[in-house]
């Protein structure tokens, strides 16, 4: 991975067990791509559902939040990001398509709507490692370096 | 254009992103924006985004910045189209 792309997962404000990204592909201006693998022992598996381990389309939603959102976000606000990044979601409007396994990878893509007055609105999109649509929308949050 | 005409022009986009719990009728000019109308950050943003649409004017930082209240809201459109 390309050096500068690490250096954004590395300013990620998560850690285990609810950091969802793995590693970036490609960051612009306009979107960003990068790569996550549910890990098969994740704690929510365990009820999500009983018997039955289906990832949740929350965690998805987080997934993609965290990749096409505030990755994106921490390479807009560049330089400006000193100190601690703030963030909050602010809204999303997702629809499902698939289910995503214990142990899947999948590739999250973001296209930047707007970044204005410190709130990212993105289209984002997932696909499962065939290339399928698992889920897609937006999703908006406000970045305060 | 008059503050009266910016607000009536202004006033059906704040309504737009107000919660449930706040009626139209309780924006006023001195209504604070986020403290007393609980309109979010994000959604004044979208406000704001709305009203450079609506004026055909653009935000700048500083003006998002000292938008607290309706009126100052009506200041600063009035502002930005008298300098067109």
């Amino acid at each position: 991975m390309d050096k500068s792309l690490n250096h954004i997962l590395k300013k990620l404000p998560y850690s285990e067990p609810f950091l969802f990204a793995d590693s970036l592909v490609s960051v612009d201006e306009n979107g960003i791509q990068g790569k996550y693998t549910f890990k098969a022992d994740s704690y929510f598996y365990k009820g999500h559902f009983v018997g039955n381990p289906i990832t949740p389309g929350v965690i998805l939603t987080e997934c993609m939040a965290q990749i096409g959102l505030v990755c994106l976000g921490i390479y807009l606000l560049g330089d400006s990001l000193q100190e601690e990044l703030k963030i909050a979601l602010s809204n999303t409007d997702i629809d499902f398509y698939l289910a995503v396994l214990p142990g899947e990878t999948v590739t999250v893509i973001s296209e930047k709507e707007y970044f204005r007055f410190n709130k990212l609105k993105c289209k984002v999109k997932m696909l499962n490692a065939k290339g399928e649509v698992v889920c897609k929308g937006f999703i908006s949050g406000m970045l305060i370096a | 254009m008059t503050s009266e005409e910016i607000f009536t022009q202004l006033s059906p986009i704040i309504t737009l992103y107000l919660p449930e719990d706040v009626t139209k009728d309780q924006i006023e000019l001195q209504s604070d924006l986020t403290a007393q109308l609980n309109i979010n950050s994000a959604h004044l943003v979208d406000i704001v985004l709305d009203v450079e649409d609506a004026f055909d004017i653009e935000f700048a930082n500083e003006d998002m910045e000292k938008m607290r209240t309706v009126a100052d809201a009506i200041q600063i459109i009035q502002k930005k189209l008298e300098s067109k």
